[in-house]
């Protein structure tokens, strides 16, 4: 064998000053050691990014709105004797901001009440399509073979259904409400979240840090939640950002088209939809619920777009 | 070199590979899949790593021999054969006997980059081995062990709590060793461990290696397709082409006795880093590419590109064996070779 | 089949012709502006090729040598790249000066790039026989015909097998060195004055690569074409290359004909790659190794790049860029293409 006795010892002095020159190198920014993640990297570009900015201020405004409406009307919209027909179609006054509707009902108190409505088919649609879409997802990448073939027919099944189209036949069966929209529109929704956690996993499955992991003996559940999620979360997590503000949209069409939110509920869409009659005499009733739902689709988008743009790994 | 290979023999063999094979289907069909053929990566190969010694393989891409680490690392199912590890066949093991085993036989992978979870710190990366082998280190000592093991390597231990992303290739090269050590393995197989590295940083992290190997009594298996480097680190090499042993033997019979074709054309076609050396020098330089190993040519599976090549090259499958003309003797052409036609060509070694 | 040869011997580095050279880099310097800082990744490299002539540039990742090479070629990424300072003169014309368009239709017709990844340069979607078929259409206007005609031409110079029948395959139908050759075929279909060729070797074996090399040099005599050639391979460079320039933090630190510099190098970096290749009679033996990492490019040392990682550095070495300094025997008698930037090369080379 080697004759190895007087190699050893000069060595170890060698490798050490190996890692010497980048031990300078990065003394600098020491105290914050941890901090050097994708995810704190993404968390420092978001934090200078104006678009995000805006809509996060935005996005938390609606979430109060929607948590507490009481907070910023007095008045409640399932209040039967609130409206007065002899109000009808009032124009703004300083004391009634956005005027009346129709029904005689002050637009202002119903348009504050209606975020709840869209944010809870937002966050509920977004939750379970993330939930069954990745869940799904995780299982055909990570299984493969004939599970994978199975779920991936299964998936492009409910894919080549149009979400209007799905949705309109589905509602018209149902009793709707905020939550029945929401399952509706999940059920529509998933294959989407599906398809994207599929490859991100295939991606990473290969990946040789995965092989190392199964080297040193790693059960299929550390690799998966170890490994696999981490890794193939991140492109999930920014489509599901942005379809946000989508399912929102989509929940105010169902509504318009009288297949969503049914009164008394109360939704931007239906409002809109109630107000497009009379638009012409009284443009005001469309325009504050139109203009709430727009601001509001345009701050859950400009989020998922800055989180795109800080956790897409192209950009970097 | 007469004590070299008879230090070899008197070792007790810690790996015995026999008559290994790897097929992976081909299919088609997209809910009910058939298989239409297969590529025959590994088909049939068999050698012997003995304690304490470095077991160079050497080949082009395509030839099997990162598909041979996987096997040993049961990464994948061996279509077929055995791997015997100290006289236990592992290829049939269950998975709980399969983890205690796997304890002893570690891997480092080629590519720094994509082998280290980038979304693990250092520590992560090395203490991972101890959560998954708890009976190794108790939890009260893993972060102590962890940062031996990055002065094992020759990394500073307080980097524990960085990302790979903030390493450069060699240290990064060094963390996957360092995780490779972490549970004590007896056996360690490189899959090209230096190739993605740069010139003057391959030669730090092999002398990190051979260290290690006298520090731990490792044995290696050494895959690579750098020939120079592979002569200096390992004791014996095989050469494999298109998914068989073309010639097997002590790295001073392969460099410089060689005596099949194939070694000889690959030998002659490394290029010499110095002009001097290399005027007047025979060059073989083959034609042609590799078969598809879906479709290997009958027979001798180099014949295509041989240019010994005769009838019963195609018709006769040459076993790995001592050539005829050089049994009993005691000269370094007398090793394994498998070519109906193996002699001797003097070609300049690297 | 197989081709048994005596290699011949190195050419004697050919006699540069009179007058201007065909490309002459002159103190280029290319930053990345990235958000981490500034990336300084080429700092005053000058060098020049003559028709026939190859030049090798030798180094590691990081070290600048691909980086030159994309800014002579044009294909820089401009932001976040950006070159504050230099010259490119091709045939006498600085191409950065020159307007967009007519930098494009030099660099389509007059230096052409071979990559080291094949497959992902070439189109995936297109038959090889239309991608090279395209070169002659776009810039010669040729009819579909003439230009296909020409395509398995091409092929068949660069040595693919029945180049006829394949015209209509696909990238991924090739093998790697096929893929390569395709490369080579696609380079020289204008029949450029010069060739980049960025690593055209690393991703084939070796059994391969001796061939694709041998057809570039082959090509390259036949047209009289200037070749640089960018590598970290001393093997490589040894076999086809007249002149090495080798590159260390994005400066160059030594020039030499080929044969000067595995003899004798002048510059301690030179000196350590040659040393850390492995070589018979220090089987067993520790491999010598360069101590430390290559600079950070955001934050390179000063004075000499190469002084953390130096044995022989001294504190002029941490304090003084060293300049390219010609080196001449112990005798000052001159050595032609000889150049080293350190302060320390009598030492180096004499001793």
């Amino acid at each position: 064998m080697r004759d190895t006795t007087t190699v050893g010892d000069e060595l170890t002095t060698d490798t050490q000053t190996a890692g010497a020159p980048s031990a300078s190198k990065h003394a600098k920014p020491a105290k914050k050691e941890r901090e050097a993640s994708l995810w704190s990297d993404a968390m420092g570009d978001l934090r200078r990014n104006p678009v995000f900015i805006i809509g996060a201020v935005l996005v938390l405004f609606l979430l109060v709105l929607a948590a507490v409406p009481g907070l910023f009307t007095s008045g409640s919209p399932f209040d039967a004797t609130a409206c007065k027909l002899q109000d009808s179609l009032k124009t703004p006054s300083s004391s009634h901001w956005f005027g009346y509707d129709i029904q005689g009902c002050d637009v202002y108190t119903r348009t504050v009440w209606a975020a709840r409505n869209s944010v809870i088919v937002g966050i509920t649609t977004t939750t379970l399509v993330l939930l069954v879409g990745s869940g799904l997802g995780l299982i055909a990448g990570w299984v493969g073979g004939f599970v994978d073939s199975v779920l991936s027919r299964f998936t492009e099944i409910f894919f080549a259904i149009p979400v209007l189209l799905g949705g309109m036949l589905i509602m018209s069966g149902l009793q709707g409400n905020a939550w029945t929209v929401s399952v509706v529109l999940a059920t529509l929704g998933w294959p989407q979240i599906f398809r994207i956690m599929r490859s991100s996993v295939l991606q990473n499955k290969n990946n040789d840090y995965v092989m190392a992991a199964r080297a040193l003996g790693a059960g299929t559940w550390r690799i998966t939640v170890r490994h696999i999620l981490p890794n193939a979360v991140a492109p999930v997590i920014v489509v599901g950002a942005i379809s946000l503000g989508v399912y929102i949209s989509a929940e105010a069409a169902l509504s318009y088209l009288g297949i969503g939110v049914q009164p008394p509920g109360i939704s931007w869409g239906l409002m809109v939809s109630d107000a497009s009659v009379r638009w012409l005499q009284a443009p005001h009733v469309l325009l504050f619920p139109a203009a709430a739902l727009s601001v509001t689709v345009l701050a859950f988008i400009m989020v998922g777009d800055a989180v795109r743009d800080a956790l897409d790994p192209k950009l970097r | 070199m007469a004590e070299l290979t008879k230090n070899v023999t008197e070792r007790e063999p810690i790996l015995q590979v026999r008559n290994l094979v790897k097929h992976f289907p081909l299919t088609q069909g997209i809910l009910f899949k058939k298989q239409v053929g297969a590529v025959k990566a590994v088909d049939g190969i068999s050698f012997d790593l003995y304690r304490g010694e470095t077991l160079g393989i050497v080949g082009e891409s395509g030839c099997g021999k990162s598909t041979v680490a996987k096997l040993l690392m049961s990464l994948e199912t061996a279509t077929s054969g055995e791997v015997f590890y100290k006289g236990q066949d592992i290829t049939k093991l269950s998975g709980r006997a399969m983890k205690a085993v796997r304890r002893n036989i570690q891997m480092v992978f080629q590519d720094p980059y994509t082998s280290l979870n980038p979304r693990m710190t250092v520590g992560d990366i090395i203490g991972e081995p101890f959560e998954i082998h708890p009976e190794v280190a108790p939890k009260g000592g893993r972060r102590r062990k962890v940062q031996d093991l990055l002065d094992v390597v020759g990394l500073n231990p307080e980097y524990i709590n960085r990302y790979p992303h903030q390493f450069s290739g060699g240290q990064r090269q060094r963390i996957g060793i360092a995780r490779g050590l972490a549970l004590n393995p007896e056996i360690i197989i490189c899959d090209e461990p230096v190739s993605a590295l740069d010139v003057s940083v391959q030669a730090q992290v092999i002398n990190l290696m051979e260290k290690l190997q006298d520090e731990f009594n490792l044995s290696y298996l050494f895959i690579a397709h750098d020939l120079s480097i592979v002569r200096h680190i390992s004791d014996r090499v095989g050469v494999m082409y298109l998914g068989k042993m073309a010639e097997i033997g002590t790295d001073g019979q392969i460099y410089e006795h060689p005596t099949h074709p194939y070694t000889q054309a690959l030998l002659s076609a490394v290029p010499v880093p110095d002009p001097a050396a290399r005027e007047g020098r025979e060059r073989i330089i083959l034609t042609g590419d590799v078969p598809s190993p879906a479709n290997p040519p009958s027979g001798c599976r180099f014949r295509t590109r041989c240019w010994k090549a005769q009838d019963k090259c195609s018709t006769e499958e040459p076993l790995l064996a001592i050539p005829e003309r050089f049994r009993g003797q005691d000269v370094l052409a007398a090793h394994e070779s498998a070519c109906h036609f193996a002699e001797e060509k003097a070609i300049l070694a690297v | 089949m197989t081709i048994i040869d005596k290699t011949s011997n190195v050419p004697a580095p050919r006699s540069a012709p009179e007058g201007t050279p065909l490309l002459e880099v002159r103190d280029l310097h290319v930053e990345f502006h990235t958000r981490d800082g500034v990336a300084k990744a080429v700092n005053g490299v000058s060098y020049s090729v003559n028709a026939g002539e190859t030049l090798a540039v030798l180094g590691e990742s990081g070290s600048g040598k691909s980086v030159t090479a994309q800014a002579i070629m044009g294909i820089l990424d401009m932001p976040p790249g950006k070159i504050p300072h230099g010259e490119i003169l091709f045939q006498g014309t600085d191409l950065l000066k020159l307007p967009a368009e007519e930098f494009r239709k030099v660099r389509g017709q007059k230096i052409a790039m071979i990559f080291q990844d094949a497959l992902s340069s070439l189109n995936p979607v297109h038959t090889v026989g239309a991608q090279l078929g395209e070169m002659f259409r776009v810039h010669r206007g040729m009819s579909k015909k003439d230009a296909t005609a020409k395509a398995i031409e091409l092929m068949d110079r660069v040595k693919i097998p029945a180049a006829k029948a394949r015209v209509g395959d696909y990238p991924h139908q090739f093998s790697g060195g096929m893929r390569q050759r395709i490369m080579i075929a696609m380079a020289m279909a204008l029949e450029p004055d010069l060739i980049i060729a960025d690593e055209p070797t690393t991703a084939l074996d070796v059994t391969v690569q001796a061939q694709v090399m041998d057809l570039l040099a082959e090509l390259q005599r036949e047209m009289n074409m200037g070749l640089i050639l960018i590598t970290h391979d001393l093997g490589v460079v040894a076999d086809v290359a007249d002149k090495i320039a080798v590159m260390y933090g994005g400066r160059i630190v030594e020039n030499a004909p080929v044969h000067e510099i595995y003899k004798r190098p002048a510059h301690p970096y030179t000196r350590g790659l040659l040393d850390s290749i492995p070589r018979l009679d220090q089987k067993g033996q520790e491999l010598y190794a360069i101590k430390g990492l290559p600079p950070n490019l955001l934050n390179i040392p000063s004075g000499c790049a190469f002084n953390p990682r130096c044995p022989k550095a001294q504190d002029i070495c941490r304090t003084d860029v060293p300049v390219l300094h010609p080196v001449t025997e112990r005798d000052g008698a001159d050595l032609p293409g000889r150049t080293s930037a350190c302060h320390f090369w009598k030492e180096q080379i004499h001793g």
